[in-house]
């Protein structure tokens, strides 16, 4: 007996909301990454508390697929960023928008 | 209230606590390390709902090699310290939009989940290697696709990597820099 399905759901739901708050609010092109990065791992432990609400195991298969998209997806997004970084010398996406700061 | 039930809720306070820390941090450094913290809560989290094989995944993928790669670009990029304190206003106000309609829509749900959702969920282990058997021959197609997307990830961080020298070398030839 653990705990019902719901505080599973809310302690994801909380999760989710913090990474997309890190994610609109932050002026910086890597934390932005790392909000992506917690909402992925809520959605993994959504899954998961499905995966024992349904007592299947469909829902781990699909967390073990959220690990793998978040792999290739950070290597991405880590690998642009790198590259934005030589060009205009900053990580703030405003200054890249507005090229105000780009590097002489 | 069992064992288990105390251990989720110390593991889901510990979680909600350290990514709340990692989110607001101004050092990049520390964010991640919290971030790690998390990552190895929701790895004892997946242990404890069952999964043990995605515990060991989270462990290894996701705090050792995604928060590593995390650290090294930070510490490769050099980012100054930003004072990172005024959110502009507009973004303030749209964030604070999505968390009401985001809160609305988590009452709602939670309002009207079955009586099933309310009650303490039986205890399920998925041993490993059912788990592989289940995922290997239920779901080879989704394997297959995700292999697929790793290889093309690959081969786009590659040419990320060989444009951009390719071009420093063209531009030096250029200027003669």
């Amino acid at each position: 007996m653990i705990v019902p399905y719901t505080h599973v759901m809310l302690l994801a739901a909380i999760l989710f909301l913090i990474g997309m708050l890190c994610t609109i609010t932050r002026r910086n092109l890597i934390m932005i990454l790392l909000g992506l990065e917690i909402m992925l791992n809520a959605a993994a432990v959504a899954f998961v508390g499905a995966s024992l609400h349904a007592q299947h195991a469909d829902g781990q298969v699909m967390a073990i697929f959220v690990l793998a998209v978040a792999a290739a997806e950070v290597s991405v997004g880590l690998a642009l960023i790198v590259c934005i970084y030589r060009q205009t010398g900053t990580v703030d996406p405003e200054c890249i928008e507005s090229n105000t700061c780009k590097l002489e | 209230m069992t064992i288990y039930a105390i251990l989720f809720y110390l593991i889901a306070a510990v979680m909600i606590i350290t990514t709340g820390m990692a989110v607001t941090r101004s050092n990049l450094v520390h964010a991640v390390l919290y971030l790690v913290i998390s990552f190895f809560g929701s790895a004892v989290l997946f242990f404890l709902l069952g999964a043990p094989l995605l515990g060991a995944l989270e462990v290894i993928i996701y705090a050792g090699a995604i928060m590593v790669l995390f650290l090294f670009i930070v510490m490769m990029l050099k980012v100054e310290v930003t004072d990172d304190g005024g959110v502009p206003l507009g973004q303030l106000a749209a964030a604070g939009l999505i968390c009401g309609i985001y809160f609305l829509a988590c009452v709602l749900l939670m309002k009207f989940s079955g009586p099933s959702a309310k009650e303490p969920m039986r205890a399920l282990l998925v041993r490993p290697e059912t788990f592989g058997n289940h995922l290997f021959r239920q779901h080879w197609l989704a394997i297959e696709m995700v292999s697929l997307l790793l290889l093309v990830a690959l081969i786009g961080v590659l040419h990320l990597g060989l444009s951009r020298g390719r071009r420093r070398e063209k531009t030096k030839g250029g200027d003669g820099e």
